[in-house]
């Protein structure tokens, strides 16, 4: 796969699984990140405001991070991340070794029913590319 | 790796301030965001210690207008420089573009320099790049020193030190006065850019 270079057509579909999947079901705010902090698509809801690059280049300091430390403790890797806040939340997941989804939720959703939907969405997404 | 958006048109390019610590590197970034307000259009974000050094990085976008309408989006970082510090120095050189590797010219600073370019060779082998390869400008900073009688060390004993095999363009600088602050920031960026155009033809 070459992530560098993505195609209109593939970030067009890409956009759409992703508003159809989680920003219709009350995701603030969803962003797909490589490893070096670089966005490859941001959606929201219309309301929230977030400094997207400023956003990614932390995030994905936070999860190199966790993943060095996974590798420290032995682990292969810890695949998901949550940041749980008073109002909102932050949920990482990796979608392969070079790609972060990251969704900003609030309260109505739980936990379990985003992670589902995040699921169904990587999977999605990876058919995309390996259709390429 | 630099990120390419041939849907909104936008290039993203990593650019790296790396070397010893103290040498200067937030400095940089600091007077950078204070003379280019217009261009840059969030905050500087610094993850550091109480004691001002720095801790992962700081991270300052930069936005360049647009070249063959593309808009370049430029994102400069720098690493901490302790020595302690490398395995999140090479968290922060994932993907990298384009590296400024900002030596100290105090006189004292010398092995310093000369190690911390060594490590950069070995940590960006650990990312299948090559030093050889990729874009890198040289800037001998602290030269304000000189007048104050502090003791450094002349370009010509910089030069033969870190860039007589490497031989990329270097820059005799100030970061705290700003002098060539902006003559590296745009020599790293139009080498960089020069590199990543290939991608888009
Ligand atoms: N005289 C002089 N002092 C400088 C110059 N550039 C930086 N300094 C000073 O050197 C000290 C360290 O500067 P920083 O920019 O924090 O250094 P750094 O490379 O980011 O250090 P680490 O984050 O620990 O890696 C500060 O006290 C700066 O004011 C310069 O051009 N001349
Ligand atoms: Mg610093």
């Amino acid at each position: 796969m070459n992530y560098g270079i993505v195609s209109q057509e593939q970030l067009e579909q890409i956009d759409t699984i992703l508003s159809d999947k989680l920003i219709k079901l009350g995701v603030d705010c969803v962003i797909i990140i490589d490893m070096a902090g670089n966005i490859i698509t941001a959606k929201d809801n219309g309301e929230s405001k977030y400094d997207v690059y400023s956003f990614a280049a932390l995030a994905a300091g936070n999860f190199a991070t966790v993943d060095a430390m996974a590798k420290l403790v032995g682990e292969q890797e810890f695949s998901l991340l949550f940041h749980k806040g008073q109002d909102s939340n932050i949920h990482f997941s990796k979608i392969d070794d070079e790609l972060l989804l990251i969704s900003m939720f609030g309260k109505e959703i739980s936990l379990g029913f985003l992670r589902l939907n995040v699921v169904d969405v990587i999977e999605k997404i990876r058919q995309l590319w390996n259709k390429k | 790796m630099s990120f390419i958006n041939l849907k909104e048109k936008v290039v993203q390019v990593k650019i790296v301030y790396y070397g010893p610590g103290r040498c200067g590197k937030t400095t940089n970034l600091e007077y950078i965001n204070k003379t280019y307000r217009k261009q840059i259009v969030s905050e500087m974000v610094s993850l550091k210690t109480h004691g001002d050094r720095t801790l992962f990085f700081d991270f300052l976008p930069f936005d360049m207008g647009k070249i063959k309408g593309y808009d370049i989006k430029i994102q400069l970082y720098t690493v901490p420089g302790q020595v302690k510090y490398n395995a999140t120095r090479k968290l922060v050189l994932r993907g990298v573009d384009g590296i400024v590797f900002v030596a100290d010219a105090m006189a004292k600073q010398r092995e310093k320099n000369i190690r911390s370019l060594n490590q950069l060779h070995e940590n960006l082998q650990s990312y299948k790049e090559s030093i050889f390869k990729i874009p890198l400008v040289m800037q001998y900073n602290k030269v304000d020193l000189k007048e104050h009688g502090i003791p450094i060390l002349t370009t010509d004993v910089l030069q033969k030190d870190l860039n007589s095999r490497l031989k990329v363009p270097h820059f005799e600088a100030s970061a705290i006065t700003g002098y060539n602050v902006a003559a590296t920031l745009k020599k790293i960026i139009s080498s960089t850019v020069i590199s990543i155009q290939k991608k888009l033809l």
